[in-house]
This record gives C-alpha cells, sequence and structure tokens, in this order.
C-alpha cells in the first residue's frame, strides 16, 4: 500500500514537465561541476604540490561534486516537498487518500518514500556519472558509496522535514519557505556550536552529520541520528493529519 | 447477525462546543437508497465524512456491514465508495491513469485493475474520454470521473455528497439511472437538496435540520403526507361555495385566487364523482379536476419549521 502511494507520487511528478526540467537542470549543473573538478584536479595536482599532500581524484572530484549536491539539494528538496500535502489540501483531493482503506501512517510513509525514490534518481546518476573516472584511473568506489550514502540519508532527512511543513499550511510556498528556513537554521548550527563538541546544539547541525560520511566514513551514529530525524517529522506529520481527522 | 451495511449509532460531532450533527441513529439494508436532505448547513456534508471515517465522530459510532469504523477503519472503508462534495480529481492526470490509481489504492487486485477501470467508465459514460487529462473535462465530466471513483471496487456502500450539482438535464437523468443501478446490488447514500431528486431515486429518506434528525423513514411515508384529501376544480360557470359544500363527502370548499375551487374531503370519503355529477347537472362548465398535491417541499418546509417551533 506504501508503494501504491508512492507511485502516484511519482506519477504526478513525472505528469508535468517539472519533474523532468528538475531532474535535466540539477544534473547539468553537477555534470559541470564535474568536468570543472577534473580540469581542476590536474591544474593543481601537477603543480609544486609535495607527493605526500596529494589527494586521489575519487576524493578530489567527489567532495567538489558531493559538496554541490548536497548545498543544492537544500533547495531542490523544499521546492519538491512543497506540494506533497498543502497542495491536496488546497485543491480538496486528501479525503480520496483518507476515504481508502489505507492508514494515515501509510499515506504519509507513501508520499515520503515517492519523494526520496525521485530524489534518490538524482544521487544514482551522480554516482554514475563520477564512476566513469574509471575509464581514466583507478577510483575508489567505497568512497563513492559512503558519498551517496551519506547523501541519500541527508535528503531523507530533508524530506521529511519538508512534508511537515506542508501538512502544516494550505499555500506550498510557505510551505517552501519554512522547510527551507529550517534546514538552513539546522545547517548553521554548525557554524555557531562547531567549535564546542560537547554542545549539544551543534550535535543536532545536519552538516556535522554529513561530513563523516563525506570523508568516506560510515558512523553508525550518524545513520542513526538521519534515521531518527526523519521518523520524528514524518511521525508529526501523521499527527498532524490525525488532528485534521478528530478537529476537522 | 442483521444485514445492515451502514449503522449510525448516535453520531455526534461537536464543532467548539455546538453540535453540528447530534444523535443521529439509522440503518440501511442492502439494496436500498438512502436520501439525505436537508438545508444548507444542517449537517449533511458532516455525517457523511463522519460514515467514511474523514472526520471522527464526538460520540457515537458508524458500523459497515458490521465493522466498525473507528477500530477497524482500514476494512470499514474498503466497503465504502465516497464522493465528497468537492471532487478529490487529481487534475494532472488522465481518467484512465487517475481510476487506475484509485483501483490501486482500494485494494482491486492487480489482474482485475482493467476490468474494474473499464467497467466504471463503461458506467459512466467515459468510455471515450480515457485519454483526455482531467483538467481539461467539462463539469459535469469531471463529476462522472468522481462518481467512476467511487464505484470502482464495487463497494457495499456508495455515500454520493451532492451528485447531481453541476450537470445538465441528460447527464442528471443518466446519473439517475446509474444510483438506481448502484442501488440494486448495493447500498447507496446521496445527499442532494433537489427534493424531486429523491423522490426518484430513493427508497428511504432522511430529512435533517440543525443537526437533527427530523424525518426518517420510507419514501412512500413522505409520499402519503404529500397527497392529502385536497381536490382541484375549474368551473367556467362556479356556483356559490354552499352549494359545493352540499354534495355529500365534501367538508371544506374555497375559492382561489386563480378561479379555482379547493375542495377538502374526510378521509375514506371520494367526492370526485359526485362532483362531476353535480357540475354536469346544473351545468358548473366543469372544464378540471384533479387531487392537489402538496408539493414536496411543502412538506419539507413542515419538518423543517415544525422543529423551529418545537424548540
Amino acid at each position: 500500500m506504501i508503494i501504491n502511494v508512492a507511485r502516484k507520487e511519482l506519477k504526478s511528478v513525472f505528469a508535468s514537465p517539472m519533474g523532468w526540467v528538475i531532474l535535466s537542470l540539477l544534473m547539468f549543473a553537477f555534470g559541470t561541476q564535474y568536468l570543472n573538478a577534473v580540469n581542476d584536479y590536474f591544474a593543481v595536482m601537477s603543480g609544486a604540490m609535495r607527493p605526500a599532500e596529494r589527494t586521489g581524484v575519487t576524493q578530489f572530484v567527489g567532495q567538489s561534486v558531493y559538496g554541490l549536491a548536497s548545498f543544492i539539494m537544500l533547495f531542490a528538496v523544499p521546492l519538491l516537498s512543497m506540494r506533497l500535502i498543502s497542495e491536496e489540501r488546497r485543491s480538496q483531493t486528501l479525503p480520496f487518500l483518507f476515504s481508502a482503506p489505507i492508514s494515515l501512517t501509510e499515506i504519509v510513509v507513501g508520499k515520503f518514500v515517492g519523494l526520496v525514490a525521485f530524489l534518490s534518481i538524482l544521487i544514482l546518476f551522480i554516482g554514475a556519472m563520477l564512476s566513469t573516472l574509471n575509464i581514466w584511473a583507478d577510483i575508489d568506489f567505497g568512497f563513492l558509496f559512503t558519498n551517496s550514502l551519506g547523501l541519500l540519508l541527508m535528503v531523507a532527512g530533508f524530506s521529511a522535514l519538508g512534508i511537515y511543513f506542508s501538512s502544516l499550511t494550505q499555500q506550498p510556498v510557505i510551505a517552501a519557505i519554512l522547510t527551507f528556513i529550517a534546514l538552513f537554521a539546522l545547517m548553521m548550527l554548525d557554524r555557531f556550536f562547531g567549535d564546542d563538541p560537547t554542545n549539544v546544539l551543534g550535535s543536532l547541525s545536519l552538516t556535522r552529520h554529513f561530513q563523516s560520511f563525506a570523508s568516506g566514513l560510515i558512523d553508525s551514529a550518524d545513520i542513526v541520528y538521519f534515521i531518527l530525524f526523519a521518523v520524528t517529522f514524518l511521525t508529526l506529520t501523521v499527527r498532524r493529519l490525525d488532528a485534521d481527522r478528530l478537529r476537522g | 447477525m442483521n444485514n445492515f451495511t451502514v449503522e449510525a449509532i448516535e453520531l455526534t460531532r461537536l464543532y467548539g462546543g455546538r453540535e453540528a450533527v447530534s444523535n443521529v441513529n439509522f440503518t440501511l439494508s442492502k439494496g436500498e437508497v438512502l436520501g439525505f436532505l436537508g438545508p444548507n448547513g444542517a449537517g449533511k456534508s458532516t455525517t457523511m465524512k463522519m460514515l467514511t471515517g474523514n472526520l471522527a465522530p464526538s460520540h457515537g459510532s458508524v458500523k459497515i456491514c458490521g465493522i466498525d469504523m473507528i477500530e477497524n477503519p482500514k476494512e470499514a472503508k474498503a466497503l465504502i465508495g465516497y464522493l465528497p462534495e468537492m471532487r478529490p480529481l487529481y487534475k494532472e492526470l488522465t481518467v484512465d491513469e487517475y481510476l487506475t490509481m484509485a483501483a490501486r489504492l482500494h485494494r482491486v487486485s492487480a489482474k482485475h485493475i482493467k476490468k474494474a477501470v473499464e467497467n466504471a467508465k463503461e458506467r459512466c459514460g467515459l468510455t471515450h474520454m480515457s485519454k483526455r487529462l482531467i483538467e481539461n473535462l467539462s463539469n459535469g465530466y469531471q463529476q462522472r470521473v468522481g462518481i467512476a471513483q467511487a464505484i470502482i471496487h464495487s463497494p457495499m456502500v456508495v455515500i454520493l455528497d451532492e451528485p447531481t450539482v453541476g450537470l445538465d438535464p441528460i447527464q442528471i437523468r443518466d446519473i439517475r439511472t446509474l444510483i438506481r443501478e448502484v442501488g440494486t446490488d448495493h447500498s447507496v447514500i446521496i445527499s442532494t437538496h433537489i427534493l424531486p431528486e429523491v423522490e426518484m431515486v430513493c427508497d428511504q429518506v432522511q430529512i435533517i435540520d440543525k443537526g437533527k434528525l427530523v424525518f426518517n423513514g420510507s419514501i412512500d411515508v413522505l409520499k402519503r403526507q404529500r397527497v392529502g384529501n385536497k381536490l382541484l376544480i375549474g368551473l367556467r360557470n362556479p356556483p356559490a361555495i354552499e352549494e359545493i359544500l352540499r354534495i355529500s363527502g365534501v367538508s371544506e370548499a374555497e375559492s382561489l385566487a386563480n378561479g379555482l375551487i379547493r375542495v377538502r374531503y374526510a378521509e375514506n370519503a371520494e367526492p370526485a364523482e359526485a362532483i362531476v355529477q353535480a357540475a354536469v347537472q346544473q351545468g358548473w362548465g366543469l372544464h378540471q379536476i384533479a387531487p392537489d398535491q402538496t408539493s414536496l417541499e411543502d412538506v419539507f418546509m413542515q419538518l423543517t419549521y415544525q422543529e423551529q417551533v418545537a424548540v
């Protein structure tokens, strides 16, 4: 049943040109960054650097592309998640889902899975694009894997937050702005509290938890952080929709 | 086990202390069409939302084929097809895409989806619209898609909130036939404020006013209430009222502004023949005689008005 809701979401993304346009524009941005990074790699590494300071091509290009990707997702996810519930609220299509034999949790998780599935197309494409480096060099696939996993988990967290804000309002634009501000604030926490490793607020930062993935490290604490983050906001969304049913 | 498809038990819904629906009880059996009547804001839609599990009742419960809506919402919802007042259509999809999705969400098995979609389209006269975007369909066709979505999984209970709003007369006729057709093997609940519609399609009628059920019974009861013991006669050379009163069985007579005479008679008396005979013998120039029916509107007004007086 979750799959059916997810399929419905994917269908409506691709029913209009929007889904395709977003995919192609984002891939254009990542492709350009990839090309630049490869050029830069030769420029930087060929110079006066001592051999000990040189980094591998995977890390150099990968960090540049995944860094851009995580930054762009900060804007792309709110724009994609904003419609999920607020648009249905505005066009009064929610009763269609509510009166079908599916639970609220299935509806919310279905929408979440649909959005994450759409975004993972991008992550797969980025992975495939970087894998082409293997034609000329012997690249570190482990590094690509951790980065993709980290990006996927982070995007899942973004999406859950976006869905929650989308369930609060009837106006998709407001949902997008709120999501963006909240994500940006969570990113910024690292700036203010990052110096002090004991600070609780600092460890709430999304960036900090992405950092370990970005350097090729899979840390179970970070995986748990992103999963808890997503589950928290999905639960809040279910509760918000349940309040609709109870309060009317 | 009883055979009720829908049971509403003491349904009450409070909105911030104000009772939108209060203490509504009714049952519906298989193969019946129930008409829900009431003025604007009477609580028709609220009741329907509660029946379909879109709104939680403050007190009371709903059972669909014996399954409690609050305890087992998924099982109960699987037995319902619902068309809300605002059509829940995804306008960026085509009719086929939308109906396939609806079938899938209502647990129609993968093998039967295609057949279910074809069947629903055929019943609602949408076959030639399959590939059109819902956005580009006319209002009436969009309404048909809404109805198709509600009957696609052949549910036990079909609940339609004002299904004929915004349709042209031919479409209204088609939809009424469809409702009757669906009503033969399933139960149907429709809400409307078009009174003749109720008479045409419903077996059971409920009139709801200010959240309270003021009438609940079969349509025949309502029809009987309508007919009354009255005749309307038209005479070219009307005699004095007293002369008419002399005819046996006539209890009251009055001249109306439009030149006709309204005659009331006692229960069981049938003075029509006597009136005709008298008219012929005395040359009154009879040109019209017909039972005087109170319109359904009057009955409706009476019922909702009585309630106001009682309060």
